[in-house]
């Protein structure tokens, strides 16, 4: 029974950590808080039901595709919307990605209905579920989606200390006056950061639609990994792990031993908890607080 | 001139002939409109003035001491359960449940407020994000514990043996109440405590240097905001004669920060504007949606989302100062035209 608590952290720890990795990559680079984050990763989602319609007899080509058009969609949102709300204050571009959010939830309504769709059984697969060890079983795409949050986090980690366009990210999340002087095209860098910010939580959302389906309530999965993000540090991308982990830790241990309506608010009470304790999160950088 | 008169001068609201008459003209607009409009309009302006006190509430928070809040639903959801609670476990008349309605929201101010003390901008937000969803589950787990699946009815207030039910009464009810949540704002904005507040929203470490007890207006500004969105919430309880927690999404405290936007930040007729602008979206688009194929009429809501998610993004982006700032420079146009100079430029 317990292990099998442990196995259902894990993979709702997954889960918050592979959508929290685009708050704090958005947060970190452009230091803007992108609250449709959520609606992005169920649009994501939906990206898959599109595909598989499409593919239907190859699931490979559907998810790549899937994955590309996450891309494309975070970039086309900076280069549509959130290009415009540089050096803007912090509560208008955070209450454009509010506004951005309801735009998608209405869009996506009506597009795809407020019906519960399944990609899998497009693709004709059936999400087997396997066992990890005695008594312990989960579904297949909750293990895909805890090997694909360890390779989107190692990647990213790679990604952002070796290589060139990495460097550049950090370095404008850490001084953008001084990363423009230096040659740096903020624009272009700041594009990427929503880029791939959208292209994790896309991945998180398809395989979630995978494991379950997928319907308009997605996008508050999508809100509840942000307390994740927090608790970790805004800014700190191994900081959104550990968070994930507390925050899923709380929320199961809530579920299963206290009462099953917590789930939605348990997330917050730590996020609460944790700004009343100690703002900047557990690995966050202080200097980065917009402290009184 | 002495020093006393100027000072009247500023203190009185009415003070020219011009504003004296404009005044009038508009008491009798509002008092005689409930007599020419249909029960669909007057429902309509009811809601108005229902959204007008929390969007006021929200406008002396965010757009005069410039202190982010997401919390407007939590607190419009705390007076009405406030009303609900009361009701149904002790069956407490308003008179009761108003004032206990408001003394909650004072508290909850606080609790919301004190945040404010350490944080600043989003970290802020954030913090009455959560707020909020502490107090819907709070709400939900009541209606859980009660077994009320469906919500709390509530009957109308009465008054010896007279019932407040019809939309005429309503209004006058509703207009008293918006009357008295302007009078509070306008006094407020231009008195002591606003001045603070401006201080406060240009740069709170200046006003503490410039003797302003920052922490003071800071938490002044949740408790008199939070006292009345509660109120407003309890109203709202007594208006429609049900709560239910459904009613408290986060999509209903966009709704009230969109109003602040549309209308235009700092302003007060702004708050009112942009109260009816977003009460009426709803109406105008289902409106429109008879028009369009049968596939969009059956998802009328998901429409409104997707239009009113565009008009937000098209206010932020082309027009921060709402439609008060259209209305201005309106007039500063017409004012410099007939003054036979050029008009004049935009103001950004």
């Amino acid at each position: 029974m317990s292990q099998q608590l442990v196995a259902n952290v894990v993979v709702l720890a997954a889960i918050y950590a592979l959508v929290s990795a685009g708050y704090v990559l958005v947060y970190r680079v452009s230091r803007v808080l992108n609250l449709a984050h959520g609606e992005l990763m169920m649009v994501g989602a939906y990206l898959l039901v599109a595909t598989a319609g499409l593919f239907s007899g190859n699931p490979l080509v559907g998810l790549l595709l899937a994955a590309v058009c996450g891309l494309v969609m975070g970039i086309a949102v900076y280069a549509v919307l959130m290009r415009w709300m540089t050096g803007e204050a912090v509560l208008a571009s955070v209450l454009i990605t509010i506004a951005l959010g309801i735009l998608l939830r209405g869009l996506s309504i009506l597009i795809w209905t407020t019906q519960q769709l399944y990609p899998a059984a497009t693709f004709g697969w059936h999400n087997p579920p396997v066992a990890i060890g005695p008594g312990v079983r989960i579904s297949a795409a909750s293990v895909a989606i805890v090997i694909l949050a360890a390779a989107v986090y190692a990647a990213l980690f790679v990604f952002l200390q070796f290589t060139r366009w990495g460097v550049r990210m950090r370095a404008a999340g850490q001084n953008p006056l001084l990363a423009e002087q230096r040659g740096i095209r903020l624009h272009g860098v700041y594009a990427f950061a929503w880029g791939l910010s959208t292209f994790t939580a896309s991945l998180a959302g398809m395989l979630l639609a995978l494991d379950s389906g997928v319907e308009s309530t997605m996008a508050t999965i999508g809100l509840k990994a942000f307390p994740a993000a927090l608790v970790g540090g805004l800014d700190s991308l191994f900081g959104a792990v550990i968070g994930a982990v507390i925050v899923a830790a709380a929320e199961i241990a809530a579920i299963q031993y206290v009462n099953p309506l917590l789930s939605d608010v348990v997330p917050f009470v730590v996020l609460l908890i944790v700004l009343a304790i100690r703002p900047w999160g557990l690995f966050g950088s202080r200097e980065q607080l917009d402290r009184v | 001139m002495s020093g006393d008169d100027a000072h009247a001068r500023e203190l009185a609201m009415l003070g020219t002939a011009r504003a004296q008459v404009r005044f009038a003209v508009v008491l009798a607009i509002l008092v005689a409109l409930p007599f020419v409009a249909t029960p669909f309009q007057l429902d309509l302006a009811n809601q108005v003035l229902l959204a007008s006190i929390g969007a006021l509430a929200l406008m002396l928070l965010t757009g005069f001491a410039g202190l982010i809040s997401l919390g407007t639903a939590g607190l419009l959801a705390a007076g009405a359960y406030t009303v609900g609670v009361l009701v149904r476990e002790v069956g407490a008349p308003f008179w009761l449940t108003l004032p206990a309605a408001a003394a909650i929201g004072a508290c909850l101010g606080l609790i919301f407020g004190l945040p404010s003390l350490r944080l600043r901008g989003l970290y802020l937000a954030i913090s009455t994000l959560g707020l909020h969803f502490v107090v819907v589950y709070l709400g939900g787990e009541y209606e859980a514990r009660a077994t009320l699946s469906t919500g709390i009815m509530i009957d109308s207030p009465s008054i010896a043996g007279w019932t407040l039910s019809s939309g005429r009464a309503w209004y006058f009810v509703l207009l008293g109440f918006a009357a008295l949540a302007v009078l509070i704002s306008v006094n407020l904005h231009r008195t002591r405590t606003g001045r603070a507040w401006r201080a406060l929203r240009e740069r709170d470490v200046v006003a503490g240097a410039l003797g302003i007890d920052v922490q003071r207006f800071k938490l002044m500004a949740f408790v008199v905001s939070a006292t009345m969105t509660a109120v407003a919430g309890a109203l709202f309880a007594y208006f429609r004669n049900f709560v239910s927690i459904d009613a408290f999404s986060l999509y209903l405290t966009v709704q009230y920060v969109a109003m602040i936007i549309i209308g235009g930040m700092g302003s007060i007729p702004g708050a009112v504007l942009g109260a009816a602008f977003v009460i009426v979206f709803p109406y105008a688009i289902e409106a429109i949606a008879g028009y369009l194929p049968a596939r969009f009429g059956n998802m009328v809501f998901a429409l409104d989302y997707a239009a009113f998610g565009v008009v937000m993004i098209l206010f932020l982006l082309l027009e921060p100062d709402g439609l008060i700032g259209i209305w201005q420079r309106m007039r500063n146009w017409y004012v410099a035209r007939r003054a036979g100079a050029a008009p004049m430029k935009a103001r950004r």
